[in-house]
């Protein structure tokens, strides 16, 4: 483990880091190339473990000596036994998902630990965008138009904990991102947060 | 083996060969029981144990080695070669003059680099190139094995190859790693020394051999038997070679490991020294006089019993029915790291076979890679130059070293 300079790393990954453990197994859904794995492994000297739908990514990521194969969360986390690891981390890919509520209930069942970080659909610009040009928002960090946007299943801050209850998860820790991707620092209501916030991290256990 | 197709266009030898046909034979009749490689003996005080039963003793097992052992005997890699390669790895083939049929892989400063692990590679049990298989001599009778040779499987290539990394002094292999049949032999050894392999890389490969590809197998066994000259597999007492037979066979099998595409990409329906179909059975087009150039080289260095023994081994070869139909047993609680590769065009061994490994290590909460490597030249592409492969190679292993503790390459890309 080496102690790195966290400054450049994107805000939702500095908070996963701080969620998980050190020296625990780790699964990343929706890895990419495996930055936050090798983040993960450089920082907390986890047990990484990775897979991607994309399969150039993957490839990438195997270069750089992670272990990470091609899957998707729909179909193939059913193949992992049940508390195969520590956490179980779903980073910006549960709006991408065709059925977010199984990918959850699979993620709890094969994670003694679940850390879901998503962009917060209920953020104040997206609502202003819906109400006054009537329009889907398009921004900086939801930068797709309506038909071309790889993310299926939007949900606001409020309807994720509403989500997690449903699947009998107890919220063990959650942090909202404002839009620069630093920490909202201070504690609120989830109205507020789902307000405010740009995108959320999640940490969550069985009930 | 499935050999390197040549780069270029020509369907004619590329170059003339180091030892003429006839030498060649020769010389590899001389390799069966006295290999120019390193041998290791068995006694009749350490006899093997085959799966159909029986335990064979005296035995023995012909290898090559490349770099140092370190000192803590950590660093040591086992190739393992496909169906009717050798322990040739990296140097030349001293039947053809060839030079080792993975050089671009293993050797200093490549993916698998020879600077800085120890590479060995010994030819499989029932193989003609110094272990002992059918072409070899019987100590009991001093004759000729023959078919009084018991039936080999991938389970007793292993277990002969557990027995010389043993009397190496090796207790764990740092890598296995090989492709096709070599990569059902990494398999093997994953599923059945998981404490002896911290690294896995099975290439171009299944957990088992298929319908389809046991029928191609047939075929080529039906080709060596039809031979007048095979004899009842007592061609050498009869002073005959199966030439033919073999030929067609290595013909039918070299299809295989092509793709469509590259198969029309280097002949499409070109004729060969000609400008018109000649209304015979000639070798009209340049695919035929590959084919046959393909078949009656192969002859010169492979023996015909030999390969009815390592085809009926990859035959027999069936990961999960030997696990209670399930695969993932076979990696129940394994430390083992995995690299599994496939190649799209490869249809002897689809992406979908390498999937379904992958699903069984995930399903036993192994520690698994896997890269499927865009490719347009069929199974034959894990031999071939493809960057992706290496790139894949060198990034798995150092990660892995890594892990091991030992020094790993520099990522030379």
């Amino acid at each position: 483990m080496t102690k790195l300079d966290l400054s450049d790393v994107r805000g939702d990954h500095r908070i996963l880091c701080d969620f998980v453990a050190p020296g625990s197994r780790v699964l990343d859904i929706g890895c990419g190339t495996g930055e936050l794995l090798e983040l993960l492994i450089d920082t907390r000297g986890v047990d990484g473990r990775g897979f991607d739908t994309s399969q150039k990514g993957v490839n990438e990521a195997v270069a750089r000596g992670l272990s990470v194969v091609q899957g998707d969360a729909d179909n193939d986390l059913a193949a992992y036994p049940d508390d195969a690891f520590d956490y179980a981390i779903l980073s910006h890919t549960l709006q991408a998902t065709m059925d977010p509520k199984q990918v959850l209930e699979q993620l709890l069942r094969i994670g003694k630990k679940v850390v879901v970080s998503f962009p917060n659909f209920g953020h104040w610009r997206n609502r202003m965008q819906l109400l006054f040009k009537g329009r889907m928002p398009v921004t900086d960090y939801l930068p797709y138009e309506w038909y071309d946007t790889p993310n299926i299943h939007f949900c606001t801050i409020r309807d994720f904990v509403a989500l997690s209850e449903e699947v009998h998860a107890k919220v063990i820790k959650a942090e909202a991102l404002d839009a620069r991707g630093q920490r909202i620092g201070f504690n609120a209501p989830w109205w507020v947060w789902n307000l405010i916030g740009d995108q959320a991290v999640f940490l969550l256990e069985r009930k | 083996m499935e050999e390197n197709m040549t780069e270029t266009a020509s369907a004619q030898p590329e170059k003339t060969p180091i030892t003429s046909p006839s030498t060649q034979a020769s010389v590899a009749a001389e390799q069966m029981d006295m290999p120019a490689s390193k041998l290791m003996r068995f006694g009749p005080e350490n006899p093997l144990r085959l799966d159909e039963g029986t335990e064979l003793a005296p035995w023995q097992i012909a290898y090559e080695t490349y770099g140092e052992l370190n000192a803590d005997k950590t660093n040591a890699i086992l190739v393992c070669h496909a169906l009717t390669g050798d322990q040739y790895v990296a140097s030349e083939n001293p039947v053809t003059g060839k030079p080792g049929w993975w050089s671009m892989m293993v050797g200093p400063g490549q993916p698998v680099d020879t600077d800085k692990y120890f590479v060995i590679c010994a030819n499989v049990l029932g193989g003609c190139l110094g272990t002992t298989g059918p072409a070899c001599t019987n100590p009991e009778t001093d004759e000729v094995y023959g078919l009084d040779l018991p039936v080999v499987t991938i389970g007793d290539m292993v277990r002969s190859q557990a027995k010389l990394v043993e009397a190496l002094g090796i207790e764990t292999l740092f890598a296995v790693v090989g492709g096709s049949m070599g990569g059902m032999q990494v398999l093997q050894w994953a599923s059945a020394y998981p404490e002896k392999v911290f690294a896995a890389v099975p290439i171009a490969t299944g957990p088992r051999h298929s319908s389809q590809n046991i029928a191609f197998h047939e075929v080529g066994r039906q080709a060596v038997m039809a031979d007048p000259d095979w004899c009842h597999g007592q061609y050498a007492k009869e002073g005959k070679r199966p030439l033919k037979g073999l030929s067609v066979a290595r013909m039918a099998a070299h299809i295989t490991y092509m793709s469509d595409e590259s198969l029309h990409n280097k002949f499409g329906r070109n004729l060969q020294d000609r400008s018109a179909i000649t209304f015979g059975f000639d070798a009209d087009f340049q695919i035929e006089s590959y084919l046959r150039h393909q078949g009656m080289t192969f002859v010169d260095r492979f023996d015909a019993n030999s390969y009815l023994y390592v085809t009926r081994a990859m035959d027999y070869f069936d990961l999960a029915a030997a696990h209670g139909g399930k695969l993932a047993n076979a990696f129940l609680h394994s430390d083992t790291r995995f690299c599994v590769m496939s190649f799209t065009t490869d249809w002897l061994f689809p992406t979908s076979e390498s999937k379904d490994i992958v699903r069984a290590l995930n399903a036993a909460g192994a520690n698994v890679s896997f890269v499927e490597i865009e490719s347009s030249r069929g199974h034959d592409a894990f031999l071939l130059d493809e960057p992706e492969l290496f790139k894949t190679m060198r990034g798995f292993l150092t990660g892995a070293a890594k892990a091991r503790g030992i020094p790993a390459p520099s990522n030379g890309d």
